[in-house]
């Protein structure tokens, strides 16, 4: 069992929360021309690392708010949680 | 090589089976070889399996990092089917099915394919109304597929729980005859031996840590056991492809998830053939030992650890309660995991790539084991001829940017949910 500490409601077991995947993924800006060649990057390409990843989860049986987690996808620690707003260094 | 038969297990009995010869060699990396497969899995052992048979390329080295058959091959749930709906991933595998069929007679290895059949249960109007449309896809394309109500179900699993108080009833289900299981070790073994024996030299515990390109042109690997040239070199890496990717320069529609699977203790036989839960995560099927071999959902979130966590054992049992009661009385017996390359909808890649003399097999979800044969077949063509051929002509990295995606369960871009 993962525990996630939550920025707002603090430490949650895993099974409150649901995954929303890679948050470094950056929609294009919204109103400007987007090429089809970010699009897919945008859409489908991943880097997926072995290591330090940051990653977006919901506190969904909880403040339901979505919240930055960076983890290690090898050994699953988890080192730093943030705010969606806020940047993970 | 020393012909595996009735005769030589009586011949090898009389002398305490002492004297049987390796099944494959040990050995030391050549500095060059015409191909390089990287990935002694099950795919890996077949393409160059299939190169050396169909191709007649025996100058080929299989490098891996762990021992052949410690990923995937040897940790996936056995399950071989065809049952899919879109033509390119239908004929995919219905070939790889005439693959299996024969597959012990041609590796001289008992790889026990058991076609005892796989039942997908519905639980509304709904789901039967799509299945339905999936068994006629499948007729189309020459799979067996029969579309069963509930009491045709009953015969086939009278202990699962048929009472009216169930959450999900079973309206029926939809059955493929000619899916089965097969001993997965055996599989990787049987390919390791005959790729061997035609010349190809399985290299284990040797890691992959760069590789040498020249002008958009591959020249070979980098290894903890030192440098290997090579004119073409093939990943065949499952849930280690982005390791690799990574190192060259490449970012693909792929991330790495645990998925899990357990067994029970063992018991008298009770299940014959596969069933799947279709209001959940869930399926099942006996092993010849009488083990329950059951699995379900990934574990939901990006993971290079073979191991899972124990609340996806608990919903995936959860949902396999509901179905069979009776698995509340046994006990587990083990339970593990392995990374699965999930591909973004959801159906495998096997490609060239911008890299000339670089090729890509990867993006096989949770389903990679019952294409192994047709895997390194199609695999071993497109290294060979440096041209994919018809059967995956589909399965090609470009579809994602051109719109020809294969979303079979059309779950999107959101890998973990499936």
């Amino acid at each position: 069992m993962l525990y996630i500490k939550c920025p707002y409601c603090g430490l949650r077991a895993q099974k409150e929360f649901s995954y929303g995947g890679d948050a470094t993924v950056k929609r294009p800006n919204i109103n400007e021309e987007v090429s089809s060649e970010d699009w897919d990057k945008f859409v489908y390409m991943r880097k997926s690392p072995r290591g330090k990843h940051v990653e977006l989860w919901q506190h969904i049986a909880g403040c339901r708010q979505w919240i930055k987690v960076q983890r290690d996808t090898a050994t699953h620690e988890i080192f730093q949680t943030a705010k969606v707003t806020e940047e993970i260094r | 090589m020393q012909k595996y038969s009735v005769f030589s297990l009586i011949k090898n009995a009389f002398s305490n089976h002492q004297n049987w010869e390796v099944a494959w060699k040990d050995p030391t990396p050549k500095s060059e070889y015409d191909v390089v497969i990287i990935g002694g899995g099950g795919h890996g052992l077949a393409t160059a399996y299939y190169l050396a048979k169909e191709h007649n390329i025996r100058n080929v080295a299989i490098i891996e990092k762990g021992w052949i058959g410690g990923g995937n091959v040897g940790r996936n749930t056995t399950i071989i089917r065809s049952n899919f709906m879109y033509d390119a991933n239908a004929r995919f595998n219905e070939f790889g099915m005439d693959l299996w069929r024969n597959l012990s007679q041609e590796l001289n290895f008992n790889v026990m394919f058991s076609p005892r059949g796989i039942i997908n249960l519905a639980h509304s109007d709904a789901q039967m109304n799509a299945y339905a449309r999936r068994g006629n896809s499948m007729r189309l394309n020459g799979i067996d597929a029969k579309l069963l109500d509930r009491d045709e179900v009953k015969k086939f699993i009278p202990m699962a729980d048929f009472s009216d108080e169930v959450r999900f009833p079973i309206f029926g289900g939809l059955m493929q005859p000619s899916a089965g299981t097969a001993r997965h070790d055996a599989v990787a073994w049987g390919y390791a031996r005959q790729a061997d024996d035609m010349g190809v030299d399985i290299i284990q515990h040797c890691e992959v840590t760069g590789f040498d390109v020249v002008n958009g042109k591959i020249k070979g690997i980098r290894t903890s056991r030192g440098d290997i040239k090579a004119k073409k070199v093939g990943l065949c890496v499952a849930g280690s492809t982005n390791i690799l990717a990574e190192k060259l320069n490449m970012t693909l529609p792929i991330e790495t998830h645990v998925l899990q699977a357990c067994v029970s203790e063992p018991v008298k036989p009770l299940l014959d053939g596969v069933v799947t839960f279709g209001a959940g995560h869930f399926y099942i099927s006996q092993s010849d030992k009488g083990e329950m071999v059951m699995g379900g959902d990934l574990d939901g979130y990006n993971s290079y650890a073979q191991r899972g966590n124990l609340p996806t054992i608990q919903h995936v049992l959860t949902g396999g309660l509901a179905l069979f009661p009776f698995l509340s009385r046994l006990k587990m017996l083990r339970t593990w995991g392995g990374i699965m390359d999930m591909s973004m909808d959801g159906s495998p890649i096997i490609d060239k790539t911008h890299i000339e003399g670089l090729y890509l097999n990867c993006g096989w979800c949770y389903g990679g084991f019952k294409s192994t044969p047709v895997s390194g077949w199609t695999f071993a063509h497109t290294i060979a001829q440096d041209q994919v051929h018809e059967l995956n002509s589909e399965l090609r990295l470009n579809r994602f940017s051109t719109g020809h995606l294969l979303d079979e369960k059309g779950l999107g871009t959101k890998t973990w949910i499936g």
